[in-house]
């Protein structure tokens, strides 16, 4: 197995791409080096990309925030205004593993890895984080919801790689949340995520909504009729159980040792109404800061 | 109590004696050290990393050994082919069932560490390589081709009970069954147990509950995997180091599998990351033995967290049905209950433990209970602190609970009416000496805890349980330094901070400081035969041991004084570490402290020491009772332990930090237990999680504070009044959170593990239900 540690993102994608055998990119490594562990992935090739320092920072733009690919959960939870901004984001990215994962763990690394329960990717979608994808036909933009397929299995061609991801200006009365269920405190997988990010006008009425769900299908889920419910309603009884119903309604979960059809299609529909609590709470905070904090 | 895990069928009684009292009630008033929470001698070695654990230990040349596993629940082996794996360069050895020879002492142990004719569970072990790296031995594993015959498999207890069920043991005929049955069956064997008439006494009964309960296997969960280094010389004279809870034990069965003298092999317990009674068997010794001896070098086996769930010993799953009746003034009138536990592939269940101590902390006219050791294709099941009991006392604990309701009595109040104490006839036959249910449930009502108000969603549960304890073969050697400190040795891993108990006993006995005692663990050829680490029993019976030794040393060291005074050795007294002479008649002279007979003991006579051995008897069986407030999230079924009090009888705290730890430790892998622990099998027979993320124990952040209140009710056959406390305390945590989630889901969950499907489908059933 070769190690290498490229010093720009187009070294590494060459690097890549010219790999006969397995290769694979190395972020924080807490999927990866488990994986190697046990036997699951044999590389040939092991690209590390901590030292790429496009990918290790954080940079404003345009009223939101450009978030290097190789961030760990740790720094970026040290951002204050970007944990102001986006906390439901930050709080998926947050609960990954224990103080020492966080040290490592990057959001991206958690996408591009491609679990369904992957604690920070509802939170994104739930907030049109839009990726930035380097490869050997160049650069190209996509949307967060577009790179998983199933367990493992991502939309990335070969040599590509995901720079950053870019969450936009949250607007004046917009607020975000993420909730997951687990049976423990910690340490633990999400049997059920919700990511959910909602824009209210001054009347309180709600103009936009997105709905990401995780757990609960072989992919992480943007549910659009869960986001048709909220929208227009002031966020009342009828609309949150709408909401609830469209959630649950979108989960193709499985019966496994973390939980049951059942059990997962139900909680889905109580948490998402949690989390849209939280988010409305956000928002009107965030408002009554004219729009900031 | 405790059983031979490797015996191949009920335990042998050992030769009944009649208990002597040993309990000093004047020394008890006068205690200076017992009591005193010093810290542990080995608590350095462990924060700072110096201790050695069972990985730790190289030997030179050490070889990797590395086991190939059934990826099958059940199947015939039809053939190993092991030459393609020899012949890798940087193999040295190989090994299949062919290296081990039938052993009738040991058969089912054998059968376990290396599969013969068939593979009775997925993980279990088929062949073993020992090899100059782990990336060699990996490479080798792979080319071993095993064909097997693959055959239809069972993992439910009430499935292979079924007759037409697939047969684990073509041999297996029940035991306890008169007449015995034609056919073989995955029944081991049929106990029972218990006096009166039941039916007459429901006949009398107000209230009468019956229910079915079910429990699944859990593993103890130690953080120490199990490891050992082998080391096998040219002449046969072997070593062992390994992570173990009784390396006597060890020796003896190792021995024995690879015909052997016990004396050609020297064991050694490292220091041990847990075991909770897993580590009471052997798993991968007789194989690293095996392995080095035809290797010629070392070998050093480490099971992987993955081997450990699927080829160690968890404990028995159960299903269960108990019943009882009550009359409305709270008087039971009569108990039943029949209990079948699963063990994995062997028998060996501790279903007649669990039909033993169910209805123990009862005093009752009437009581039957049944038990059935079943087999399954499961890894053989270990030991688990007080095996067998925390299942059936759940089941029991639950319909007394419900009861307690149906008649609008407190349940402590239900409990205290039918407590058994001195004198009651135990439901599983003798009769109790001195014993502290009743002070457990006192000091349980009369906790703040008990009458603390509750929010909306919480319920509060109480349970009470009981374990045996056990006392068995013991010998330790204390020995007086010539500079006045003492160095004991003892033959029983410290699991549970044991050797500062020792170093406290020895030092109340000797009237020096704690600081001047050392305790060792002694390897096995340094003492005689010593029981396992097990039955909560080493407090009892090292102490004792320990208390004895030091009165010989006494003893000794008053005869030297007597020496050095020219006076007989019956004027001379022992009293706060120095010898006196015991009256005016025996003369005037300064009494001489330990530290100046130590130092002038080779002009008197060479080394002072002071050993005992003997079989201990008269470990005082323990109560407890505990109170958990749980708090249901009826949306998700989610449970949070809020808040959690252990009350049990310790007879005599040596160590209170320890024995509250104890008291701790049982109360936290209940709460595992009964929330989210839970083997989890395919339909295939595979083990769905094989690993902590989805093996549920509790994190830390999952817990409360888990309060204690120590009872202390001494026990009579211990000179300072000990009981065992290491087992009780994971007795009635199943029950107890059963008792308490109920009250809060408003449901009676009957099916552990309580995980949030389960918890929230029962809710939601109860909503239909009432509709
Ligand atoms: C103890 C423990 C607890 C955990 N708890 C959780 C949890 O609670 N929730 C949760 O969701 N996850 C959890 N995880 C999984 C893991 O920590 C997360 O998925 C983490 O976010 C992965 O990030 P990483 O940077 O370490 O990824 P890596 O292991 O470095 O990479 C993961 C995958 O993504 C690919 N990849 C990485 N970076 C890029 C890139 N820039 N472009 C393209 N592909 C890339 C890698 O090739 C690899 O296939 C846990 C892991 C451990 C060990």
């Amino acid at each position: 197995m070769r190690y290498e540690s490229p010093q720009t993102i187009e070294a590494a994608s060459a690097l890549l791409a010219s790999e006969a055998g397995l290769a694979r990119i190395l972020a924080g490594g807490t999927d990866l080096l488990v994986q190697l562990r046990s036997g699951m992935v044999e590389p040939d090739l092991v690209v590390d990309v901590k030292n790429i320092p496009t990918m290790t920072s954080i940079v404003e733009e345009n009223g939101g925030y450009r978030i290097g690919a190789a961030v760990s959960s740790a720094v970026m939870n040290e951002h204050a205004d970007l944990c102001a901004m986006w906390p439901g984001v930050m709080e998926g990215a947050d609960l990954i593993g224990s103080t020492q994962v966080q040290g490592r763990a990057t959001m991206v690394g958690n996408l591009c890895n491609c679990g369904p329960a992957a604690d920070s990717v509802p939170g994104m979608v739930a907030a049109n984080a839009i990726a930035t994808i380097v490869g050997p036909n160049g650069r190209r933009e996509v949307p967060v919801i577009d790179i998983p397929v199933a367990p493992g299995k991502s939309t990335l061609a070969k040599g590509e790689i995901v720079e950053s991801v870019f969450l936009p200006a949250q607007v004046k009365r917009g607020g975000d949340a993420y909730l997951r269920f687990i049976p423990r405190t910690e340490m633990d997988i999400a049997v059920v995520g919700v990511g959910v990010n909602i824009e209210l006008d001054d009347s309180g009425v709600c103009t936009h909504a997105r709905v990401g769900l995780g757990a609960v299908a072989i992919k992480v889920l943007l549910v659009e009729d869960a986001a048709k419910a909220l929208i227009g309603s002031k966020l009342d009884d009828a609309a949150l159980d709408k909401m609830a119903a469209a959630t649950s309604a979108a989960c193709k979960p499985i019966n496994d040792k973390r939980g049951t059809i059942e059990f997962r299609t139900k909680v889905a529909g109580v948490l998402a109404v949690r989390a849209v609590k939280i988010a409305l709470e956000r928002a009107n905070k965030r408002a009554s800061n004219g729009g900031e904090k | 109590m405790a059983r031979n895990p490797d015996a191949d069928s009920a335990p042998a009684p050992k030769a009944v004696k009649t208990s002597t009292i040993e309990f000093d009630a004047d020394k008890a008033k006068t205690f200076k050290v017992v009591g005193s929470r010093p810290p542990r001698p080995d608590g350095m070695d462990k924060v700072t990393g110096r201790a050695r654990f069972g990985a730790d230990m190289v030997m030179p040349g050490q070889l990797v050994g590395l086991i190939l596993r059934s990826p099958h629940p059940h199947a015939v082996i039809v053939s190993i082919d092991t030459t393609a794996a020899e012949a890798l360069s940087g193999v040295k050895s190989v090994i299949t069932r062919d290296d081990f020879a039938e052993n009738a002492d040991h058969h089912d142990v054998l059968c376990n560490i290396m599969a013969r004719e068939k593979a009775l569970y997925e993980g279990h072990a088929i062949a073993a390589v020992a090899a100059t790296s782990k990336a060699v031995a990996r490479k080798a594993l792979k080319l071993i081709k095993v064909d097997y015959q693959i055959l239809p498999h069972v993992t439910d207890v009430d499935l292979a009970m079924a007759p037409d069920a697939p047969l684990l043991h073509a041999d297996m005929i029940t035991s306890g069954v008169t007449p015995a049955p034609t056919k073989p069956s995955n029944i081991a064997g049929r106990s029972e147990f218990g006096h009166g008439d039941v039916e007459a006494g429901f006949a009398l009964a107000d209230v009468i509950i019956e229910r079915d309960f079910k429990t699944a296997a859990t593993h103890q969960g130690y953080i120490e995997p199990h490891a050992c280094v082998a080391n096998v010389g040219a002449d046969g004279m072997s070593e062992l180091w390994c992570c173990t809870q009784g390396h006597f034990h060890v020796r003896q069965v190792c021995a024995s599998l690879l015909g052997i003298d016990v004396s050609r092999l020297r064991v050694t317990a490292s220091e041990i990351g847990g075991g909770f009674g897993g580590k009471t068997t052997v798993f991968i010794e007789p194989v690293a033995l095996a392995l080095s001896r035809k290797a010629g070098r070392p070998v050093k086996i480490a099971m992987s967290r993955d081997e450990v769930f699927k080829a160690s010993g968890p404990t028995a799953s159960s299903s269960m049905n108990v019943k009882i009746g009550v009359t409305k003034d709270g008087h039971i009138t009569a108990g039943e209950g029949e209990f079948r536990y699963q063990g994995g592939a062997f028998a060996g269940a501790p279903a007649d433990f669990g039909a033993m101590s169910a209805f123990a902390c009862y005093a009752l006219d009437n009581v039957k209970t049944v038990a059935y050791d079943v087999v399954t294709n499961r890894p053989k099941g270990a030991a688990y602190r007080a095996p067998g009991a925390p299942m059936s006392v759940y089941a029991v604990e639950s319909v007394i609970a419900e009861l307690a309701g149906e008649i609008g009595m407190d349940p402590i109040e239900l409990r205290l009416k039918n407590a058994a104490r001195e004198g009651t006839k135990s439901s599983y036959g003798p009769k109790f000496g001195s014993c502290g249910l009743v002070e457990t449930l006192e000091a349980a009502r009369d906790h703040p805890h008990y009458s603390a108000p509750l929010g909306p969603n919480q319920g509060r549960g109480v349970a009470s349980g009981f374990w045996f304890n056990f006392g068995g073969e013991t010998c330790s050697t204390l020995n007086i330094n010539a500079d006045g400190t003492v160095a004991i040795a003892v033959g029983t891993p410290d699991i549970g901070g044991s050797r500062a108990a020792m170093c406290i006993m020895a030092a109340e006995e000797l009237g020096i400081p704690y600081e001047r005692v050392r305790t060792i663990v002694a390897d096995t050829s340094s003492l005689g035969y010593n029981d396992t680490t097990e039955g909560s029993r080493v407090t009892f019976s090292s102490g004792m041991a320990v208390i004895k030794a030091s009165r010989k040393a006494v003893t000794e060291m008053c005869n030297r004084a007597a020496m050095i005074w020219d006076i007989p050795a019956e004027a001379v007294t022992w009293e706060d570490g120095h010898a006196k002479p015991s009256g005016a008649n025996a003369g005037e002279f300064e009494p001489m402290s330990l530290a100046e007979i130590a130092a002038t003991a080779s002009k008197t006579g060479g080394p002072i020491a002071g050993h005992h051995e003997y079989n201990a008897d008269g470990a005082g069986v323990s109560f407890g009772t505990h109170i958990v407030d749980t708090e249901v999230d009826p949306e998700t079924g989610r449970v949070d332990i809020l808040r959690y009090t252990v009350v049990q009888d310790a007879g005599k705290a040596i160590h209170p930090d320890y024995v509250e730890g104890q008291f701790q430790g049982g109360a936290v892998q209940g709460i595992g237990w009964a929330l989210n622990e839970e083997y989890i099998y395919g339909e295939d027979g595979r083990l769905q999680n094989a690993g902590f993320l989805d093996y549920r124990m509790p994190v830390a952040s999952d817990l409360p504070m888990i309060d204690t209140v120590i009872v202390e009710v001494p026990n009579p056959g211990h000179p300072y009044g000990v009981r065992g406390v290491g087992e009780t305390g994971i007795v009635p945590p199943l029950a107890a959170i059963a008792n308490g989630v109920s009250a809060a889901a408003g449901v009676r969950l009957t099916e552990l593990p309580m995980s949030p499907p389960r918890v929230l489908k029962a809710i939601d059933d109860a909503k239909v239900a009432a509709q």
